[in-house]
C-alpha cells in the first residue's frame, strides 16, 4: 500500500481499449476452451459469431427477440414505478420503513425460481406470467435503494426546504428527488438486470415463447451451437445496456458528490 | 519585538546536532490534464532541535501538510533533502517517527486498548510487557476509564487521543501531528493542547505541529515558523521563548498578544493572496 | 420487541390470515394456493415422514459447497481487481450486468464436463455466485478510509499487513454483504440447476410435485426451501446490521 493514494488516471483512452483488451482475452481463452473440450460441448468464438449472425436471418429467432423485448419493457415499466413509489413511501415514513425492510429483505433472497408453478398456476403459460416473474424480481431492489437513498438525504435538506416554505410536493420535486437520485439511478441499473434475468426465467420455466424458451429448448436437444449463440447474444445486449447505465450512474454520481 | 531576549537559546543548532534537518526541500506535482506543473512547496531549510516544539502555521493551501507528509516519508520530495537524526528519510516512516493526523485515524473495530495496542502487537510484543506500556500512554492521555470502549462510542477529541496514544506507546523521538485538534471546539483544543505541552514534557519528544491556528502555535511553541502562501516558505521563525513548564494560562501573558500579532501581521497579506488564489 | 418488530409480526400474521381466510372461502382457487395452514402441516410431513430428507440434505451440502468454493474465490477476485484498478475499470461493465444472464443457461456445458452428478450444480452455483462475492470485496477495499491507509504507512506496516489488519476489518461489513449474496445466489444457482436437469434435490421435487399436480406436497417442499433461505439470510443480516452499527457513528 503506497502512501497518499496514488492519482489513478489513466486518461480517456485507455479505460475503452483495457475493456477491448479484456474482450479480446476472453475471446482467446474461450477459443482455447473451446478447442480443448471439442465443438460438441462448447462452439468457439468464430463459429458462433458466424451462427448468430445466419439467426438474425431467421423468423422464429427475431420472433422470440420481439417477444422478449415485449416482455421485458413492461416488466421494467412495472418493476421501475412499483420499486420507485414503495421506496419512496418506505424511506419518507420512518416507521414503515424500519417495519418493512426485514420483509423485502427476506423477499430479496427468496430464489424467486422456487415460485415459478404458483406464477403459472395463477397466471397460465403465456405473457402475463413472463412479465410478472420478471417485475418480482425487480421491484424489491429498486425499493430498497430508492428507500436507502431516500433515508440519506441529509437532514439540513429538509430544513432549507421548511425555512424555503416548499409544500411537500415541491420539496419531493426539487429536494429529496434531486438529492437521492444517484441513488435512484444505481437502484434502476440493479432493477434492470435482475428485471431480465427475471423476464428470461420466466421464458424458460413458463412460457411457450421468447429468447428464454428457445435457451430451455437448445438445452433440452442438446444444440450446443444454438446455445452458445444466444448467450453470446444475451450477453452482449445485457451488457451494452449494463455499460450503458453505469455510465449516466457514474454521471448522476458525480453531480450528487458535486453537491455534497 | 523583544521576545527573543528573553530566554537565550543558545548556539544556532548545526545540521549535525539537530534532531531533523530539511534542506532545499521542494514538492512539485506534475500538471494533470496538460495542466503546468505546480510548484507547491519550497526551497525550505529548517532545523529541528531534540526536544524542541516547533510550530508551522501558514495561509490554507501553503503546503503546510505537504511537508509533514515529506518530513514523515508519506511522500517524496521532488528536491533537497531530509535527514531525521542523522540518516535520510525517503519512501518509509522512519523508526522513532510517529504521526497523527487531522482527520479521526482511529480504527474503529479495536477498542480504545487494541488501538494503543495495535503497533506493539505488531511487532510481537510480550502482552506482559504490553499491557504497562499500552496503560501508561493511556493514562498519560487520560483514557484508562476508556480503555474498553470502542472509538465509535467516543467524542471527537477522545478519538483524537485514542491516535495520540496509539502513536505514543510506540515510544517515538519525533511526533509529526497534522492539525490534530482541527476539528475540535475550541475549550476543547486548549484542553488538548494543555495535555500535548505535559505529554512533550514526559517524553521528551521533539514535537512538529503543523496548525492553523495562531493562538494554539502562539502558546505552545519553543519556535513558530511563518509560511507563505504557495509555494510556501519560511518568511519568519518565532522564537516565543516560553518555559518548559507553561500551559494555556499563558493566554493571559501579555507576551502572548505579541505574538500573535506578530504572526498575523506577517500571514495577513499571505492569507489574502492564497484566498484570491484559490480556485 | 421494538414497535417496528410488533407491528410486523402484526402484518405478517394478518397477510398470513387473510391468504388462509381466502382459500377457505374459495377466493383463491384451492388447485392454485394451498391455504398456509395445510402448507406448514404438509411441511410437518415431509419433515417428519423423511421421504424427503435426502433429497433435503442433498441441496443444503451443494448450496454449501458452492457457496464456500464462491466466497474463497471471489473474494481472490476482488483482492486481484482491488489492486489491479485498471483490470477493475476494464471489466465494470460485465459485472455491473452479469446478473441480467441467467448464467445457469450452461448447465448443460457443466453436465458434459463434469458428468451426470452434483458437481455441474456446484459449478453452475458458482459460476451465478462467486460474482457477487467479488464485487461486495472490492467495493469494500475501496470504501477504505484513505486515512486508514495512511495510518497504516505511518505505523510502517508491511502490504500484507495493511491487507491483514487495516483494509481486511475496514472493509468487514462489505464482505459480510458478500456472504450473505454468495448464499443466496448459490440457492438459486442450485435449484435452479435442479429444476432444469436432475434426479434429486428439492427443486427437482417442486418441479416433480408440480407436474403430477401433487399441490400440497409442492408448496409444503416450497414453503421449507423458503423458510430455511429467509431463516440463514435473516441471521446474517440482522448480524450484519450489527457490525455496522459498530464500525460507523
Amino acid at each position: 500500500m503506497t502512501p497518499a493514494a496514488k492519482p489513478l488516471k489513466t486518461g480517456r483512452i485507455a479505460g475503452p481499449l483495457d475493456t477491448v483488451v479484456l474482450v479480446g482475452a476472453s475471446a482467446a481463452l474461450w477459443a482455447l476452451a473451446a478447442r480443448w473440450v471439442g465443438p460438441q460441448v462448447l462452439t468457439g468464438p468464430v463459429d458462433t459469431i458466424g451462427y448468430l449472425g445466419g439467426l438474425f436471418a431467421d423468423p422464429e429467432f427475431r420472433a422470440s427477440v420481439w417477444e422478449t423485448t415485449r416482455a421485458f419493457s413492461l416488466a421494467l415499466a412495472i418493476a421501475w414505478a412499483s420499486g420507485l413509489a414503495i421506496g419512496m413511501m418506505l424511506g419518507a415514513h420512518r416507521l414503515t420503513g424500519e417495519v418493512a425492510e426485514p420483509i423485502l429483505t427476506a423477499l430479496y433472497s427468496i430464489p424467486k425460481i422456487t415460485l415459478y408453478p404458483v406464477i403459472l398456476l395463477f397466471f397460465g403459460l403465456g405473457m402475463p406470467a413472463r412479465v410478472a416473474f420478471g417485475a418480482i424480481h425487480g421491484i424489491v431492489p429498486v425499493a430498497l435503494f430508492t428507500m436507502a437513498a431516500v433515508r440519506g438525504v441529509r437532514p439540513v435538506y429538509f430544513r432549507t426546504a421548511r425555512s424555503l416554505r416548499l409544500g411537500p410536493l415541491a420539496t419531493a420535486r426539487h429536494i429529496i428527488l434531486p438529492a437521492c437520485l444517484p441513488g435512484i439511478v444505481s437502484g434502476l441499473r440493479v432493477g434492470f438486470s435482475l428485471t431480465l434475468l427475471g423476464t428470461l426465467i420466466g421464458e424458460m420455466f413458463a412460457s411457450q415463447r421468447g429468447l428464454g424458451h428457445m435457451v430451455i429448448r437448445a438445452m433440452e436437444t442438446n444444440d450446443v451451437r444454438l446455445l452458445i449463440a444466444l448467450a453470446l447474444f444475451l450477453v452482449t445486449v445485457a451488457t451494452g445496456a449494463g455499460a450503458l447505465l453505469l455510465a449516466v450512474d457514474r454521471r448522476v454520481a458525480r453531480l450528487g458528490a458535486g453537491r455534497g | 519585538m523583544g521576545l527573543h531576549a528573553q530566554i537565550p537559546l543558545g548556539e544556532p543548532v548545526t545540521a549535525q546536532a539537530a534532531h531533523v534537518a530539511v534542506r532545499g526541500l521542494t514538492r512539485i506535482f506534475p500538471g494533470a490534464n496538460g495542466r503546468p506543473p505546480l510548484q507547491a512547496l519550497g526551497p525550505l531549510d529548517l532545523d529541528l532541535a531534540p526536544g524542541e516544539f516547533f510550530s508551522v502555521v501558514g495561509p490554507s493551501g501553503c503546503g503546510k501538510s505537504t511537508l509533514l507528509d515529506i518530513l514523515a516519508g508519506l511522500s517524496p520530495a521532488s528536491a533537497g533533502s531530509v535527514t531525521f537524526e542523522g540518516k535520510p528519510v525517503a519512501g518509509t516512516v522512519p523508526d522513532g517517527v510517529g504521526v497523527v493526523f487531522q482527520e479521526d485515524s482511529s480504527f474503529p473495530w479495536l477498542s480504545v486498548f487494541d488501538n494503543a495496542a495495535f503497533g506493539l502487537r505488531r511487532l510481537k510484543t510480550p502482552e506482559a510487557q504490553l499491557r504497562p506500556r499500552v496503560e501508561e500512554a493511556l493514562a498519560l492521555i487520560g483514557l484508562s476509564d476508556f480503555a474498553s470502549a470502542f472509538p465509535a462510542q467516543l467524542s471527537g477529541g477522545m478519538r483524537q487521543r485514542v491516535c495520540i496514544a496509539r502513536t505514543l506507546v510506540m515510544r517515538p523521538r519525533l511526533i509529526l501531528l497534522d492539525e490534530p485538534f482541527g476539528a475540535l471546539d475550541q475549550q476543547t483544543k486548549l484542553l488538548m493542547g494543555d495535555e500535548l505541552l505535559r505529554l512533550w514534557r514526559e517524553t521528551g519528544a521533539t514535537i512538529l505541529l503543523i496548525t492553523h491556528s495562531l493562538d494554539e502555535a502562539a502558546l505552545l511553541s519553543d519556535r513558530i515558523g511563518v509560511m507563505s502562501a504557495r509555494p510556501g516558505r519560511f518568511i519568519d521563525v518565532i522564537e516565543t521563548g516560553w518555559a518548559r513548564d507553561r500551559d494555556s494560562r499563558l493566554a493571559a501573558d501579555p507576551g502572548f498578544g505579541a505574538i500573535t500579532a506578530r504572526i498575523w501581521r506577517q500571514l495577513r497579506e499571505e492569507s489574502l493572496k492564497a484566498m484570491r488564489a484559490a480556485p | 420487541m421494538t414497535r417496528a418488530g410488533l407491528l410486523r409480526t402484526g402484518i405478517i400474521a394478518a397477510a398470513l390470515g387473510a391468504l388462509e381466510a381466502a382459500c377457505r372461502l374459495g377466493a383463491i382457487d384451492r388447485f392454485s394456493l394451498s391455504p398456509p395452514s395445510e402448507m406448514a402441516t404438509s411441511a410437518l410431513r415431509i419433515l417428519t415422514s423423511g421421504e424427503y430428507t435426502r433429497d433435503i440434505l442433498v441441496t443444503f451440502a451443494t448450496v454449501a459447497g458452492a457457496a464456500l468454493l464462491s466466497v474463497v474465490a471471489g473474494f481472490a477476485l476482488g483482492v486481484l481487481l482491488y489492486r489491479l484498478p485498471r483490470l477493475k475499470r476494464a471489466a465494470d461493465p460485465f459485472l455491473a450486468s452479469y446478473y441480467a444472464v441467467p448464467s445457469f443457461i450452461f448447465y448443460p456445458l457443466f453436465i458434459v464436463l463434469f458428468g451426470l452428478n452434483r458437481w455441474p450444480l456446484v459449478a453452475v452455483a458458482f459460476v451465478f455466485a462467486f460474482v457477487a462475492m467479488a464485487i461486495a470485496s472490492v467495493d469494500g477495499f475501496l470504501s477504505v478510509r484513505p486515512i486508514l491507509l495512511r495510518t497504516a504507512a505511518s505505523l510502517r506496516l508491511t502490504r500484507m499487513e495493511t491487507l491483514r489488519l487495516v483494509i481486511l476489518p475496514a472493509a468487514a461489513p462489505y464482505l459480510f454483504t458478500g456472504v450473505k449474496l454468495t448464499i443466496v445466489y448459490a440457492f438459486i444457482g442450485v435449484v435452479a440447476g435442479e429444476f432444469i436437469l436432475s434426479g434429486s434435490g428439492l427443486g427437482y421435487r417442486i418441479a416433480f410435485a408440480y407436474q403430477s399436480f401433487e399441490t400440497a406436497t409442492m408448496y409444503g417442499l416450497m414453503l421449507i426451501l423458503i423458510c430455511a433461505v429467509v431463516t440463514v439470510n435473516m441471521l446474517l443480516w440482522s448480524h450484519e446490521k450489527r457490525l455496522h452499527a459498530r464500525l460507523t457513528r
